[in-house]
């Protein structure tokens, strides 16, 4: 550096170079510390309230148990298990649906037309509704007495249904609703996909004569795997930790029946209905590896299938 | 990463693939994407409806289509409920932790997609897997231990960490698609490396920001859980205050229908003039593969 002037490096140019030769994690570092405080130190947590008997009150003595807690939870068959296997119908039932119909409006949204523009419009509005406000919306529609659905069905003859009070049809309609306010979602993420597939391989199974079944079930589908992969993962996430519009429609435990009450529904009734942090951990811990271990399974078999 | 971006790139269908359809399917997608649309439109509109009927009107099924519409409920809401200071806690609530979690992620992303740093963004994804119920309870506890529980400062807190794994997200799928040539060229004209990112990535990075910042503020306005473990009286956002609407004995439809359009309007509003950031953000990563 001959010729140049060079000056006394003050605090802040020091301080500017430290900056840039670690910016790497000068940059990352206030997020990775703000998501280590909120989420590593509670999960460690919600480990150890998980391995007592913590009842009341957090501040209140508890006993360290081992995993009394987990074998009361993986026995219990009355509140547990039915909410596991409601986890998994609702999530099952309303991510399939959303696909399959997600799927269907994808396609029919694929090539431009006149008028598209209204279309995306109206399918993202149920997207950002709130959805607390969307339960309540629901709510009415499907009061057994009141509400619209059931005034549709008697114009065609059919019996009015008690949807969201019934202890076997609330779970189905909150499935519903869930669709309906989720399916854009899927629609947005797949057609994202579609257009951004090349129009070749499509073009030359046209050329060879396969039909519009063929060309979708051969062509359009393997080359959009990853997308569906990517919508399947993202819904699926979120349909596990489902609560606004469970709680919002059928308030604390899920119903008088629990007919609704999915794991999340569950544990935060255990901790803030019932204060029962040990077992209400218990439940997360289970819950966490749960969404873990099946999201593992929805990655991991895309990675297999495609080496 | 965008919609924007891949429409771009991929040219006009041929008018040569149109020729073969049958006329059928044209008046098919028709029928079908009317129908589609109505079936997502029309339960909006049945509470914005019910929300200018007085209960008796709603309790009476030959007043479901004609009916003398009414405010009073909208004047009942929002004028005894306090309901404009819930409606100001939801604002000031997104806001904030949309600006935070903004100065934290933007930047986090940016060295996440830079140095390809895929360990500690899974980290900050995990936040998108845990379920939020886990960490409202050690929350609680530490907040309640702080004195913070009931205020701003932990409602802020607690949506952040919603929007900052969303931003973290969406920001580095658009930081993995700007282009290095110009951050490298203004090194070489004697920028810092960090002067670089402030000077010239960022301003070119608007679109994202804006997708990122709309998508955590819909978010966060959203948000009912954290808020009705977290809020206090005085500090209750709109969700919460709906949610209580029902717990008395008997439901007061039309003001909780008015309560419901009051939170959803505003961000379907929104939703409206920001269209294309909402579903570049909702789509980004989609189709990296």
């Amino acid at each position: 550096m001959i010729g140049t002037v060079t000056t006394r490096p003050t605090a802040w140019s020091t301080y500017s170079a430290w900056a840039n030769r670690h910016r790497k994690w000068f940059f990352a570092a206030p997020a990775m510390i703000f998501v280590g405080l909120l989420i590593v130190v509670p999960l460690a947590w919600t480990v150890y309230l998980s391995l007592t008997d913590s009842q009341g009150s957090v501040r209140a003595e508890s006993k360290f148990v081992g995993i009394a807690n987990y074998l009361q939870v993986l026995g219990d068959t009355e509140r547990f298990w039915p909410a596991v296997l409601r986890t998994f119908t609702f999530t099952g039932g309303a991510v399939a649906t959303e696909m399959v119909l997600g799927m269907g409006i994808a396609l029919l949204l694929w090539r431009p037309f006149k008028g598209e523009k209204w279309v995306r419009v109206a399918i993202l509005l149920p997207l950002v509704a709130t959805p607390v406000a969307v339960g309540m919306m629901w709510r009415l529609i499907f009061d057994p007495n009141i509400g619209f659905a059931n005034q549709l069905l008697s114009w065609f003859g059919i019996p009015a249904q008690p949807w969201l009070s019934g202890q076997t049809t609330a779970l189905p309609t909150l499935i519903f609703v869930d669709v309906w306010q989720w399916t854009p979602m899927v629609v947005l993420i797949l057609l994202a996909g579609l257009t951004s597939l090349s129009e070749e391989p499509d073009e030359a199974a046209r050329v060879d004569g396969a039909n519009a079944w063929q060309r979708f079930r051969y062509v359009t589908l393997p080359l959009l795997r990853s997308t569906v992969v990517v919508a399947i993962v993202l819904r699926g996430i979120d349909a596990l930790k489902t609560f606004d519009i469970l709680y919002s429609t059928k308030g604390k435990g899920g119903g008088s029946f629990h007919e609704v009450e999915t794991l999340n529904v569950y544990a935060f009734g255990l901790s803030f209905d019932y204060n029962d942090y040990g077992i209400s951990s218990t439940v997360l811990i289970l819950f966490f590896l749960l969404i873990i271990v099946l999201m593992w399974m929805v990655t991991h078999r895309r990675k297999g299938d495609e080496s | 990463m965008t919609a924007a971006v891949t429409a771009q790139a991929v040219p006009e269908p041929t008018t040569r693939r149109r020729r073969r359809k049958s006329r059928a399917y044209p008046i098919f997608r028709v029928v079908v994407l009317t129908t589609t649309v109505l079936l997502f439109i029309a339960p909006l509109m049945w509470m914005l409806v019910a929300s200018f009927k007085t209960n008796v009107d709603i309790y009476d099924s030959s007043k479901t289509f004609v009916f003398t519409p009414t405010m009073d409920n909208y004047s009942n809401v929002l004028g005894r409920n306090n309901y404009f200071d819930f409606i100001f806690n939801s604002f000031w609530v997104a806001l904030w932790s949309t600006v935070f979690s903004l100065i934290l992620g933007v930047p986090a992303a940016y060295a996440m997609s830079r140095f390809s740093m895929n360990r500690s963004a899974m980290v900050v994804l995990m936040a998108r897997i845990i379920p939020g119920v886990s960490l409202l309870v050690p929350w609680y506890f530490i907040f309640a231990n702080m004195r913070l529980v009931g205020g701003f400062a932990v409602l802020i807190l607690s949506h952040m960490f919603v929007a900052l794994p969303l931003i973290v997200y969406i920001m580095m799928s658009f930081f993995d698609s700007l282009p290095t040539e110009l951050e490298d060229a203004a090194q070489v004209d004697g920028l810092t490396p960090i002067g670089a990112f402030l000077r010239i990535s960022l301003p070119l990075s608007v679109p994202g920001l804006a997708t990122a910042g709309i998508l955590s503020f819909i978010f966060s306005w959203n948000n009912f859980m954290f808020a009705l473990v977290l809020a206090g009286a005085s500090t209750k956002t709109l969700p919460v205050a709906i949610f209580n609407f029902v717990s008395y004995a008997s439901i007061d439809w039309g003001g909780l229908m008015a309560a419901s359009v009051v939170v959803t309007v505003p961000i379907m509003v929104i939703a409206l003039f920001t269209q294309k950031y909402i579903v570049a953000g909702l789509t980004a990563g989609a189709t990296k593969g």
